[in-house]
């Protein structure tokens, strides 16, 4: 058996009035490090043991202020910058209905940090194995007495001195305790690998059930009645009707509400004389013009209606739009290539309203006016 | 009939066991096997539980079209009974922080079990918004993170308040539990002989060593946890109570609603303490730890807070009247005498009359009929919920839109599975950790502290 170290002398005392003696005499003496164990807190026990007021007030100074910053922050740049909505009427940072999640995230920061700061920093936990633990005095002192003990590495140690002292204050027991063989220190354990090891495990199971929660779980639904229902949708086959399509041609010699029949179908000639632009040249019209333009027509025509094609040759290229012959078409005309197409070109009969069309026309007129200027535009 | 001395400061705990005497007293329940009466309770419960689970499962399988909610009364059962579990948990946060401040010492023998019970009313009340919203499974909405719809929570709406309200409150109260419970792992751990059990109760005592230069920052730690709890505490209910305030349903609308719920949920939560203490007392032999003077003094917070409830009924009325405003009028009219007047007279008899009958000194020392009283004041406490959440809703200002709310078989089955999961947890609890807190008794006998003769 190699040679035991010692740790420190103990000495158990039977009655809190023993014990609060023992502790000032201590103290009084010189010792340093020398600690009181008893199974519950003996008013007046810091101070006979001359200890400082606990700081850990400051602890929850500091993480509660931090904690109201924070939600400070978190609020106003959710709501005023990243995301300004404005709800209720009120500005986007509204401080007074930010008041309770303030409180309470202050209240949280500030339980948890000191919580944390005295198991950490205070008690220096992880250290959980100590000389003391599993030692009979340990026993006792977590039951029903009262212990104190003197550290071999305190300077002013000297063990027969302090045995002859701590029987002096009427000790029920004097005893000693040796270092286990493997916790010969009593430096912070915190930096080991294991516990580096074990924090770092933590950190990645917590992190990784929060991102799987919110960003996989949530989007697993369990049951998704409403997506699943008895409907046919457009582009789907059916086998109700007889020509397997689920989308219907709407019933024969009927139209929908509001809608004119178009004409002149297969008489461009007819079109072209009778058919007025019953719009004129407002900002408004032509600025709804461009818009179904862009959307409708520039796919094809490109859009600025050159025939520069999107569809990269997917599509035969529509000739120009600027051509002599479109220029001198009436907008009549136009309309009857919109409502009837022509040759490749689809009809955009249903797509768009009179309105939108004769709106879509002036702005093509528009368009071969800017690369066909008269002088007077100049 | 047994007097008592008033003049002078009792004894905490009774008839002065020795420190190693109270250790047995409260370790006994873990050290020993369960017995039938036990098991038998335990069924009870988990079958309860069990019907609630059922209620659940077919709820997310069906949708919550199984409950009573309608047009109008979209609130139903489930906040009601939300409200109702968030208010037991205060009770226990009231006796472990709020009584700690005023130096309570009579609060030391229950502040365990109370605060236990806390953390399961609100696990409890947590799952009710949760089913509420139909499709649980994206309750992280809830929480302002990152997604990928990058939108935020909004932050002016009182359910989100409730949202960081109570999980604050929960997390608090765990903390503030587990910092209790360190001394009392150690000093189990250094009692037991069962290897397991040593290793478990060595992890949980963190190294805990009963040192004083510990205790010093120990004691802090637990101060200034009662000061942040007791602001908490007042905030949580407060912020449930704005739920309803912020809306302008008549009937809800009122300033009144904070502190009254506050009040409320502190008289609902003593009485389901009272009621379960009575049962662990008997069963585990605490009675010299959990003296009747205790329940003595639990009655009376019972009478004060009944009262200031039956004084926020009346002063509704009065508001009600004195504003001028006719909806708010009919809202009260319509409770007393409308189609929910039965729901309002049992809330009324329950929480105002019966608890006056603590005045009498008799009845707050008799234990069947406390325990019968504190019955009924449960009863009408939910049922006070149930008034305010539904007869606002279901009779609001356009007639046109009124509609009786019946609750369904669903809805029950989940009420009765809640009750299931609380006592469950509570059973659970009893026979896993020390339901009082050895270290915190020890300090409260006579003679634990030094008697300064030489000062
Ligand atoms: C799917 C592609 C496509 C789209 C979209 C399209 N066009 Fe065409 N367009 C064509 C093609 C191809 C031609 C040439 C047809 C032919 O061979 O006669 C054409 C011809 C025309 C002509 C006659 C040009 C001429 O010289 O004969 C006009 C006018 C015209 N389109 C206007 C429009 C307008 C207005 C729109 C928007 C409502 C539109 N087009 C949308 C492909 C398209």
């Amino acid at each position: 058996m190699s040679e035991k170290v010692l740790f420190a002398i103990t000495a158990i005392f039977n009655t809190p009035d023993e014990i609060i003696k023992a502790a000032e005499k201590t103290a009084e003496n010189g010792y340093k490090k020398f600690d009181v164990n008893t199974p519950y807190p003996i008013h007046g026990m810091p101070n006979a043991m001359k200890l400082g007021r606990s700081k850990l007030g400051f602890a929850a100074l500091v993480f509660g202020l931090s904690g109201i910053l924070a939600a400070l922050l978190m609020t106003f740049w959710m709501s005023a910058i990243d995301y300004p909505i404005i709800i209720g009427g009120k500005p986007y940072f509204a401080f007074p209905k930010y008041v309770p999640i303030i409180f309470e995230v202050t209240v949280l920061a500030a339980s948890i940090g000191t919580v944390v700061t005295m198991l950490f920093f205070f008690f220096k936990f992880p250290n959980n194995s100590h000389p003391l633990h599993d030692s009979d005095y340990m026993k006792k002192v977590s039951t029903e007495k009262y212990g104190i003990y003197i550290q071999a590495d305190d300077v002013l140690f000297n063990a027969e001195e302090i045995k002859k002292f701590l029987n002096e204050l009427g000790a029920a027991e004097v005893g000693e305790i040796y270092w286990d063989d493997d916790e010969v220190s009593t430096s912070p354990k915190i930096l080991e690998p294991k516990f580096l090891g074990f924090l770092a495990v933590t950190a990645i199971i917590i992190s990784g059930t929060t991102y799987f929660g919110l960003n996989k779980l949530m989007f697993m639904v369990p049951f998704n009645w409403m997506m699943e229902q008895d409907k046919a949708l457009p582009q789907e086959t059916s086998n109700i009707f007889a020509d397997g399509f689920a989308m219907r041609m709407p019933v024969e010699g009927t139209i929908s509400r509001g809608t004119i029949p178009y004409p002149y179908y297969g008489k461009p000639e007819l079109a072209e004389k009778l058919m007025i632009n019953p719009l004129d040249y407002s900002e408004e019209n032509l600025a709804l013009g461009k818009k179904k333009y862009d959307v409708f027509c520039s796919p094809c025509h490109g859009y600025f209606g050159e025939g520069d094609s999107k569809l990269r040759g997917q599509y035969p290229n529509p000739p120009s739009i600027h051509s002599e012959k479109v220029r001198l078409w009436s907008d009549g005309r136009i309309y009857h290539v919109i409502a009837e197409g022509q040759n490749v070109m689809p009809s955009y009969s249903t797509q768009m309203t009179r309105e939108e069309k004769w709106a879509t026309i002036l702005y093509i007129r528009a368009l071969q006016r800017a690369l066909n200027a008269k002088e007077s535009d100049l | 009939m047994q007097t008592v001395d008033y003049s002078q400061e009792l004894a905490v705990i009774e008839k002065g066991p020795s420190l190693r005497e109270i250790d047995e007293i409260i370790s006994k329940p873990l050290e020993t096997k369960p017995d039938k009466k036990y098991y038998l309770a335990l069924s009870i419960t988990v079958t309860m539980l069990m019907i609630g689970v059922v209620g659940l499962g077919l709820s997310f399988y069906y949708g919550t079209g199984l409950w009573g909610n309608n047009n109008p009364v979209g609130w139903g059962f489930p906040i009601v009974n939300f409200v109702f579990w968030v208010g037991i948990g205060h009770a226990g946060t009231l006796i472990s922080a709020i009584l700690f401040l005023f130096r309570q010492k009579w609060r030391t023998g229950i502040a365990r079990f109370a605060e236990g019970m806390t953390i399961f009313a609100v696990m409890t009340a947590g799952i009710f918004p949760l089913i509420h919203v139909g499709r649980p499974w994206l309750a992280g909405y809830l929480f302002p993170y990152p997604n990928q719809h990058s939108l935020w929570v909004n932050f002016s709406s009182p359910l989100l308040w409730d949202v960081f309200a109570v999980s604050t409150y929960f997390t608090v109260s765990l903390i503030f539990w587990y910092v209790g419970l360190i001394p009392d792992f150690a000093t189990l751990r250094d009692r037991t002989a069962n290897k397991i059990k040593k290793i478990t109760y060595s992890i949980f005592s963190l190294g805990w060593r009963h040192s004083n230069r510990h205790w010093q920052h120990y004691e802090m730690v637990y101060l200034i946890l009662a000061g942040f709890a007791t602001p908490l505490v007042l905030s949580v209910h407060t912020i449930v109570s704005f739920d309803f305030a912020i809306s302008i349903i008549p009937g809800w609308h009122t300033t009144i609603f904070p502190p009254y719920f506050v009040a409320g949920a502190v008289f609902s939560g003593f009485t389901m303490v009272q009621n379960v203490l009575i049962f662990i007392r008997k069963i585990f032999n605490f009675e010299h730890i959990i003296t009747l003077d205790t329940l003595e003094k639990m009655n009376k917070i019972i009478l004060l807070t009944g009262s200031m409830v039956g004084y926020a009924y009346a002063m509704e009325f009065f508001i009600a009247w004195y504003s001028g405003v006719q909806p708010e009028q009919f809202a009260f009219i319509n409770r007393a005498f409308g189609p929910y007047a039965w729901a309002y007279w049992i809330m009324v008899t329950c929480n105002v009359v019966f608890p006056q009958l603590f005045w009498i000194k008799k009845i707050r020392r008799t234990i069947p009929v406390m325990f019968a009283i504190a019955v009924l004041v449960n009863v009408g406490m939910w049922f006070e919920r149930f008034v305010i959440t539904v007869t606002s809703l279901s009779r609001d200002f356009l007639p046109s839109s009124w509609a009786y709310y019946t609750p369904t078989l669903t809805d029950f089955a989940i009420l009765i599975g809640s009750f299931g999961l609380f006592f469950t947890l509570m059973l659970l609890f009893t026979k896993t950790l020390p339901v009082v807190s050895i270290a915190e008794v020890k300090a409260v006998l006579e003679d634990s502290q030094p008697s300064h003769k030489d000062h």
